[in-house]
């Protein structure tokens, strides 16, 4: 495996272009917040976050409604300059490379850089196998075997057993939480390093949303995760550490256990116990 | 003493009223329209026949007036070829204005001309383009593809707004998943957009065509009439419109027959295309 050095190859290409999923050796990038800014025209919604996710680990995000959860993890994917009028400010690392940088491919960010909505969202054209193919075919790639990316994509999400007689009939046939671990699916197969869901369980019954969580917990093993989430149970059971933000500012970054029995700042206190949020 | 009473009379009475009252005022609005397919269906049935659409017009003053074979494929051809000018540039001033124009200043003015254009009589177009393309004498007289320039025009704002509605009913979640799995703009317009819509734009499309295939003014000045059937859209060229236009007014009996027989046969085939966007519009995936 060689790492291709950053400051030659501007376009942040994947680690291992040609491992597969199943390989032990593919495993997450970190990422770095240093001081990013978030605006939507003169809101500004993420307010000089510093943030470091390790590779490798699931980190959780917790924090009060509009508190900028979800315009976070939107700045590392560059989603957040989708919506009109919005901009960001800062540096986004992944591992060395900042993704804000002039010279770097929004498309190879996104690709390196997977996301899970909090409504589950198949394309409503497309059969099963076309959604977790849909990535594939979106960015171009062309070639390999592609009935068995889709078919690694679909074990890894937890979701083959269900519809492998099934890959032919449409996305939006299944269950809730099967479209959400079909969308898991879809984001997988491009072969991302890091995956940021935003509240992931929110649409979901409890028994899909267990599914999600073991699946989560699995998924830590190749990739980094970052999970936004209102559930802080959720937060509790799938993640290694917590972040937990209001208004905007990140106010503590603990290990999850840490921060949920003896957290360092008053808020992150009485927002866990609930006083407040 | 209950709290759950039952429904008091007067209530019921005036809900009986109100449903009256709508029910006659639906069959009132049916009246003309059921009135006018009774009255052209048996006019026109009389004058259908087998020759009736298999022979051109003969133009003679004594004997069969003859067929209208000319008008039906001429009405086809100039409709198509309005139909392929029309639906792919609406289409995609409609995709410019969802997906790239957004609430832009420019994109508000070209919503602000399809909105004008929609309130256009269609005599202005005919003129417009009689004065333009035939009057200036630059690329000859009367020609079926100038018919089909000015049915374009007043296709393109039915095209693009209707196309404009239903594009605007894709799930931005759609396109955000796309987007995030790393795809170009343009492919996600190609690959999830478009077919995600392509229900509502056919239908769309297809009340456009039928809009356009019934309208007469825009042809008299433009195509005109021609008694034999031609494929060259070069050249004057028949269509149904034009033929009733012209022969509902003749002194001839027989000829205001031939207008009747025409215009059911035009009255058929917009039901069909209407019937078609309907069924259509039913198979698409936003109720
Ligand atoms: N498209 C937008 N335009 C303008 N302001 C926005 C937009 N989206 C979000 N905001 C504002 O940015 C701030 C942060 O929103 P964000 O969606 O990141 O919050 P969140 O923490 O994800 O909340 P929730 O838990 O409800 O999802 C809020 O004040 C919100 O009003
Ligand atoms: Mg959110």
């Amino acid at each position: 495996m060689t790492d291709q050095p950053p400051t030659t190859s501007p376009r942040i290409a994947p680690r291992t272009p040609a491992a597969g999923l199943r390989e032990v050796e593919a495993h997450g990038r970190s990422v770095t917040l240093r001081n990013l800014h978030a605006y939507y025209g003169d809101v500004h919604a993420v307010n000089g976050v510093w943030l470091e996710f390790p590779p490798n680990q699931v980190t959780a995000i917790i924090g009060p409604s509009g508190c900028g959860k979800s315009t976070l993890v939107r700045c590392i994917n560059r989603m957040h300059e989708e919506v009109p009028g919005a901009r960001a400010a800062g540096t986004v690392l992944l591992d060395e490379v900042d993704v804000y940088r002039d010279d770097v491919d929004v498309v190879s960010v996104r690709r390196l850089v997977g996301m899970v909505f909090q409504k589950p969202n198949p394309f409503p054209t497309m059969s099963v196998f076309d959604n977790v193919a849909a990535g594939l075919r979106l960015t171009g790639v062309r070639g390999g075997d592609l009935r068995d990316r889709v078919e690694r994509s679909l074990r890894s999400a937890g979701l083959w057993e269900e519809v492998k007689d099934r890959l032919g009939r449409p996305g939006i046939g299944l269950s809730g939480g099967q479209q959400q671990r079909l969308c898991i699916a879809r984001t997988l197969a491009v072969e991302p390093e890091v995956i940021l869901m935003d509240e992931p369980c929110s649409a979901l019954d409890p028994v899909a949303t267990l599914k999600i969580e073991e699946l989560i917990a699995g998924l830590r093993a190749r990739y980094t995760i970052v999970i936004v989430t209102h559930n802080m149970q959720q937060a509790a059971r799938v993640s290694d550490s917590t972040a937990f933000m209001l208004n905007g500012e990140l106010v503590e970054h603990s290990p999850t256990e840490k921060l949920f029995t003896t957290p360092h700042d008053a808020r992150t206190e009485e927002y866990v116990t609930g006083k407040f949020g | 003493m209950s709290a759950l009473a039952p429904v008091s009379p007067r209530r019921r009475r005036t809900d009986l009223l109100a449903r009256g009252l709508l029910a006659v005022g639906t069959l009132l609005a049916l009246v003309p329209l059921v009135l006018v397919l009774y009255y052209v269906a048996k006019k026109g049935l009389g004058t259908w026949s087998w020759s009736f659409f298999t022979t051109d017009p003969t133009g003679n003053f004594l004997g069969s007036p003859g067929g209208i074979k000319s008008a039906i494929l001429g009405t086809i051809e100039i409709v198509a070829l309005a139909t392929a000018i029309a639906v792919p540039l609406g289409i995609g001033v409609a995709l410019y204005l969802v997906e790239y124009g957004r609430e832009s200043r420019f994109a508000a003015v070209v919503r602000y001309f399809v909105d004008v254009m929609t309130g256009v009589p269609s005599i202005v177009f005919g003129l417009f383009i009689y004065i333009t393309l035939i009057l200036s004498g630059g690329v000859g007289g009367f020609a079926g593809w100038k018919g089909s320039l000015a049915l374009a025009l007043l296709m393109l704002p039915i095209v693009t707004r209707s196309a404009e509605v239903v594009l605007t009913l894709v799930p931005d979640s759609l396109r955000e998943a796309a987007l995030a799995l790393g795809a170009p703009r343009w492919r996600v317009v190609g690959r999830i957009v478009l077919p995600t819509a392509l229900p509502g734009l056919v239908t769309g499309s297809l009340l456009a065509i039928a809009r356009a295939a019934g309208e007469t003014a825009p042809l008299l000045f433009t195509s005109t009439l021609a008694l034999a059937t031609t494929l060259n859209l070069g050249t004057q060229m028949n269509s149904l419109p034009a033929v009733i236009f012209a022969d509902v007014g003749q002194a001839q009996d027989r000829l205001v027959r031939v207008a009747w027989g025409a215009a059911l046969t035009l009255v058929l085939m917009i039901l069909v295309l209407t019937t078609l966007a309907r069924l259509i519009s039913r198979r698409s995936r936003f109720a």
